[in-house]
């Protein structure tokens, strides 16, 4: 449930940017979620419409998906990893902080916990539009 | 594009009155139990406080705490539980008994994350168990909390309180409030510390005696208080 969390996250963000943009109403934000931790978008999407007010409160919420892409500092091999494979317990614990993957992930090659996250770990506001 | 949690973090933290940072220059000089013991103290006193252990690849506030088999719950976000009086929270809720190697991104991204979705109540302290160093923790800190604190632990050795020398002018030039320097297991009656310390112009808030005997109240937090760095970190509780 801290999908409502990070819907908070969205609205503030975005609400910063129409600020900038000087837009008096916002119809649509665009995010990009990464897979890695598991963001349920059906709760993501419910949050972010309970939230909306204001010049949001038409606005609506896209999301583009991104796969996690993974690669180990240690050998160099890169892999997009299924977190439909990971066992509850793992799967919980990197969805409230994907940083955890480097205690329970390790690289399938060279089996090092040393890698970097290239992609698809967790949300980014892409843009917002509106009217001035 | 940019990083939506940045911009919830002073939000989350708008019903926390004041945000301790315990820091230092180097590990090993006491900061967790020192961090751990002002806000068991605190607490003591009737203030609401919260501890929140920022170590993340070397945590070990909830060692002692004592802490077995606790979780935070889920409402809209993450709530610490209450410990001893205490809300807390840290990384090892999820990352267990395993060893958590994170690289300096990594370490802001975790932050970023129990930052702008972990749910405080009203509290009086927030006190923050840091890393040693200046690293990308305390950067992430200076550069997302507006109402930072920080209170610095140093040892008598010429070499931690080098480094503290350090951390305490980076902070003075940035302007970031310094409430002073404890200086942790001393092992004479040297003013040394405190003559250095006034010459960085900070307040030298205590000396606590080296304490072969504080080992057996790691886990007990009745053991704790009745240390004598329990009874020293009291006093200091009156000057901050």
């Amino acid at each position: 449930m801290h999908e409502w969390a990070l819907a908070e996250a969205i609205l503030a963000s975005a609400n910063e940017t129409a600020q900038k943009q000087h837009l008096k109403t916002v119809s649509e934000v665009q995010v990009k979620l990464g897979q890695l931790q598991q963001i349920d978008q059906d709760i993501l999407q419910f949050a972010f419409t309970r939230l909306k007010k204001g010049k949001f409160k038409n606005a609506k919420l896209t999301i583009r998906t991104q796969k996690p892409r993974l690669q180990c500092n240690t050998c160099g091999n890169t892999w997009t990893l299924n977190t439909k494979n990971l066992d509850k317990d793992t799967a919980e614990a990197i969805h409230f902080i994907p940083e955890i993957a480097h205690a329970y992930i390790k690289c399938p090659k060279c089996k090092s916990p040393d890698f970097t996250i290239l992609r698809g770990r967790g949300i980014w506001l892409q843009t917002i539009k509106g009217a001035r | 594009m940019r990083d939506p949690r940045t911009s919830i973090i002073n939000q989350r933290l708008k019903p926390v009155h004041r945000i301790i940072a315990v820091s230092s220059g180097k590990g090993g000089v006491g900061k967790s139990l020192i961090a751990t013991t002002l806000a068991l103290t605190l607490a003591k006193k009737n203030c609401t406080v919260g501890l929140f252990d920022i170590d993340f690849t070397s945590p070990s506030t909830h060692i002692i705490l004592g802490i077995k088999k606790l979780q935070p719950t889920e409402k809209k976000g993450i709530v610490p539980p209450t410990v001893h009086g205490v809300k807390y929270m840290s990384i090892v809720y999820y990352s267990k008994d395993q060893a958590t190697p994170l690289r300096g991104a990594d370490v802001s991204n975790a932050l970023i994350e129990l930052l702008s979705i972990t749910k405080w109540s009203k509290l009086d302290f927030l006190i923050l168990d840091m890393p040693p160093g200046i690293g990308d923790a305390t950067l992430d800190l200076l550069r997302l909390i507006e109402n930072i604190e920080f209170l610095i632990v140093t040892t008598p050795s010429k070499l931690a309180f080098e480094t503290v020398r350090k951390l305490a002018s980076l902070l003075k030039e940035l302007k970031i409030p310094v409430l002073g320097i404890v200086e942790n297991m001393k092992m004479n009656h040297s003013k040394t510390v405190q003559q250095q310390t006034r010459k960085l112009g900070l307040a030298y808030l205590g000396g606590i005696a080296y304490d072969s005997e504080i080992e057996k109240s790691i886990g007990n937090t009745n053991l704790l208080l009745n240390t004598s760095l329990a009874a020293e970190v009291q006093n200091i509780t009156t000057k901050i």
